[in-house]
């Protein structure tokens, strides 16, 4: 033989699906929502979209630069943090906001704690939450001039149930609400949802154990009132969070049981922040507060290997 | 009910169609034969020829060095070249019998001429088998006349033949059931009379619908006899995978199939059994699929054991474009070569031999977590969790998260997006705590 051959461990063959193929599915599977953003809200949601991500990006390089990292930003997934973060805006956010989320989000929840893989909080939205405590008035005004929700009736569906005003379900639907970028038509975001389900880049095991336990708390909670229930979870980003934020690979449960675990924890959460809490929505808390417990989560719902059910460990 | 199959796996792409409709073809050797004395689990075998004498075809010429080890016989007729240690597939140097071949292929005494095993008692055939020098042809090489002499043979209550042949590429155990289906269910008759209490169960995974139908009508008028189809999924044919899929039990890593009331052999163990009962054949050649993007024209060889892996290349019309990697076995569990400088043994079932398109070597990245290999993992278990503990070099975290029940399939490093070298540090850590336990014990 002329030429050595290659040897290495078993196996020699892999599947085609890699890291870089996820991400880009998941950013493919957030274009409608963002679509429907842009189109309903105007040129400013563009710009958020495409700053938000260029500074994820950005911030990832110079980071990775500066601390002689592998540049990693090929990998799509600063790309999905920015499109989570800026789907999360509201449409007339002045830009340099949703920026600095971006670099709060990429340098310090997940570059300081090791990358890709490593962050226990899901960076987009511990990084809205930051927003969400440093600017509150800009962070909570929904006015949006271009389609006639001005500061008074810029109010978001959540805020008027709370308030017992009665919401237009249909305009729920279709996304004729105020809201943030992203979060408002909920076709647009199923659409996605099912792109990412076929493709198989998520389970619907979190998705549908979320929603299903917000929707029974809300019901025997709120009032035994199934509209009501139903105009819930059509707003205030729980479609968004449960399918786009809530299955994030690295800040949800690897173990099938603990999955369901987190499913029901983020669904009480969201139901006590929504009918307790000091503002109407609860989608972000409730996923980062149940990211800081899958640790704990995974280590009660360890598999039994196969063959070793019903004996000791 | 749908088809019998266990939970998790994957569905690699097959890639038999290359071979499948080749017939097996008998290959002669040209050049020496070497025959390592240790080609099973278990002592190693002790030569019993010397530099110069003459040998025959079927003759033994190493003795089983213990309870657990098997004998190792003389393929062709000839004369004893050396007796040397000789490099193995996996890479140890071994002591080994090299013959040079007289090209007569003279044979022992009554080498071939039928027996009725119905005339033989159980110590009788299990000593038969013994003396075949038969191992476990599916890859593992465990001695086969060790499974077939359980605590309690009155406990075992199922044999499996098995036929799922799930790993890639591989269609040697297909061509068998195409072409010798009445020795698969002939050598199956043969380990029933063991073991009366026993129903034999004959798995075949469903992209061999051809197999099933053949063995099928051969079965029909067989009361102690049925053949199962199961889901064409991968690792079906692994033996915990089949035992559950088959009839409900499960098999952990401290545990025989035998405690499950199962005997599992492969279809070439089986056919190997009838040959060494019934026709007076030890075991002295093997079915050899040679296949994949790289080969000319690849094949189904019934070659000689101790033949050169070469001579099989070369047989197969040589590489047509340049190979980037050469395994002996199939692209999930096979052994890659740095040599085609070795014998084929009893435990090779194949040569699989890729281009750069098929194996090129990734990087890995970072793990994102995605669960794709908890899904596909038949064990059930966490391979990030154990990737965690291999990473850290951490025996003892890697047992608690199960680390020892790995069946080491690949499963979890094929669909790995991140393509981390999961069952690579799993293997290195798995060996290393049964090491502190033999240490400990």
């Amino acid at each position: 033989m002329e030429r050595l051959l290659h040897v290495s461990s078993s196996p020699h063959v892999r599947d085609t699906v890699t890291t870089n193929n996820i991400m880009y599915d998941v950013l493919i599977a957030m274009i409608p929502a963002a679509a429907f953003g842009v189109y309903q809200f105007g040129l400013n949601s563009l710009l958020v979209i495409i700053l938000t991500m260029a500074a994820c990006v950005l911030s990832e390089y110079i980071y990775e630069k500066a601390m002689k990292r592998p540049i990693t930003i090929a990998d799509g997934s600063a790309l999905v943090t920015g499109m989570i973060l800026a789907l999360n805006m509201p449409p007339e956010i002045p830009v340099w906001i949703p920026m600095l989320g971006g670099v709060f989000a990429i340098i310090v929840v997940k570059q300081l704690y090791g990358g890709l893989g490593q962050n226990f909080m899901n960076p987009a939205l511990a990084a809205r939450c930051f927003l969400l405590l440093s600017f509150s008035g800009l962070m909570n005004n929904f006015t949006a001039s271009g389609i006639g929700f001005d500061s008074v009736s810029g109010a978001t569906p959540l805020a008027m149930i709370r308030s017992g005003e009665s919401v237009d379900l249909a305009a729920l639907v279709i996304g004729r609400i105020p809201g943030t970028i992203g979060e408002v038509s909920v076709i647009a975001l199923l659409i996605g949802a099912v792109y990412m389900l076929v493709k198989k880049v998520i389970s619907p095991r979190i998705p549908l154990i979320y929603i299903g336990t917000v929707a029974v708390f809300l019901f025997l909670f709120g009032g035994f009132d199934p509209y009501y229930v139903l105009c819930e979870v059509c707003s205030g980003g729980l479609i968004f969070g449960a399918f786009f934020m809530a299955t994030d690979y690295v800040t949800s449960p690897i173990t099938p049981k603990g999955q369901v675990v987190f499913g029901i924890l983020l669904g009480l959460l969201t139901g006590i922040f929504r009918l307790w809490g000091a503002s109407p929505e609860g989608v972000s808390y409730a996923i980062i507060l149940s990211n800081l417990c899958v640790p704990m989560i995974e280590r009660v719902t360890l598999p039994k290997a196969f063959g070793k059910e019903g004996k000791k460990a | 009910m749908g088809l019998a199959t266990f939970k998790g796996g994957i569905h690699p792409y097959e890639g038999k169609e290359l071979s499948e409709n080749k017939p097996i073809q008998e290959l002669l050797p040209k050049g020496d034969l070497v025959f390592p004395m240790s080609q099973h689990i278990g002592a190693p075998a002790k030569p019993l020829v010397q530099k110069g004498d003459s040998v025959l075809a079927g003759q033994k010429i190493g003795e089983a060095g213990g309870f657990i080890s098997a004998n190792v016989i003389c393929s062709v007729s000839g004369k004893v070249k050396a007796v040397e240690p000789r490099l193995m597939v996996n890479g140890q140097m071994v002591m080994s019998v090299v013959v040079e071949n007289d090209g007569l292929y003279e044979t022992i005494p009554h080498f071939g001429e039928e027996r009725d095993y119905r005339a033989l008692s159980k110590e009788e055939i299990r000593n038969i088998i013994k003396e075949a020098g038969i191992v476990g042809l599916g890859g593992a090489g465990f001695p086969t006349h060790v499974k077939l002499t359980p605590k309690d043979e009155n406990k075992i209550d199922y044999i499996l033949v098995n036929g799922a042949e799930c790993e890639p590429y591989l269609t040697s155990d297909y061509r068998l059931m195409l072409e010798e289906p009445e020795k698969i269910v002939g050598g199956l008759k043969v380990i029933l009379s063991l073991f009366d209490n026993a129903k034999g169960v004959i798995g075949i995974e469903n992209n061999k619908p051809e197999g099933i139908k053949k063995l099928q009508e051969l079965v029909k008028d067989e009361p102690r006899i049925e053949v199962r189809e199961l889901l064409t999924k991968y690792p079906q044919g692994g033996e915990r995978s089949l035992i559950y899929a088959i009839t409900g039990r499960k098999v952990n890593s401290s545990m025989l199939p035998a405690d499950a009331g199962c005997i599992v052999d492969n279809v070439d163990t089986v056919v190997s059994i009838y040959n060494a009962v019934c026709l007076q054949k030890p075991l002295i050649r093997k079915i050899i699929t040679v296949t994949g993007d790289a080969i000319a024209n690849p094949q189904n060889f019934k070659v000689r054991l101790g033949t050169n892996y070469q001579e099989l290349i070369e047989a197969a019309g040589g590489f047509k474009t340049e190979p980037e990697k050469v395994i002996s076995g199939g692209p999930m569990m096979g052994q890659a070569l740095f040599s085609l400088d070795l014998p084929v043994s009893k435990t090779s079932s194949a040569l699989t031999c890729f281009t750069k398109d098929m194996v090129a070597a990734q990087a890995p990245t970072a793990c994102i977590r995605c669960g794709r290999c908890v899904a596909a993992c038949p064990s059930h278990l966490i391979p990030p969790m154990m990737m965690k503990a291999a990473l850290k070099n951490d025996c003892e975290a890697f047992e608690k998260v199960n680390g020892m029940e790995c069946m080491e399939c690949g499963s979890c490093t094929y669909v790995c997006p991140a393509r981390r070298p999961l069952t690579q540090a799993f293997k290195d850590l798995r060996r290393q705590v049964a090491a502190n336990r033999r240490k400990k014990a």
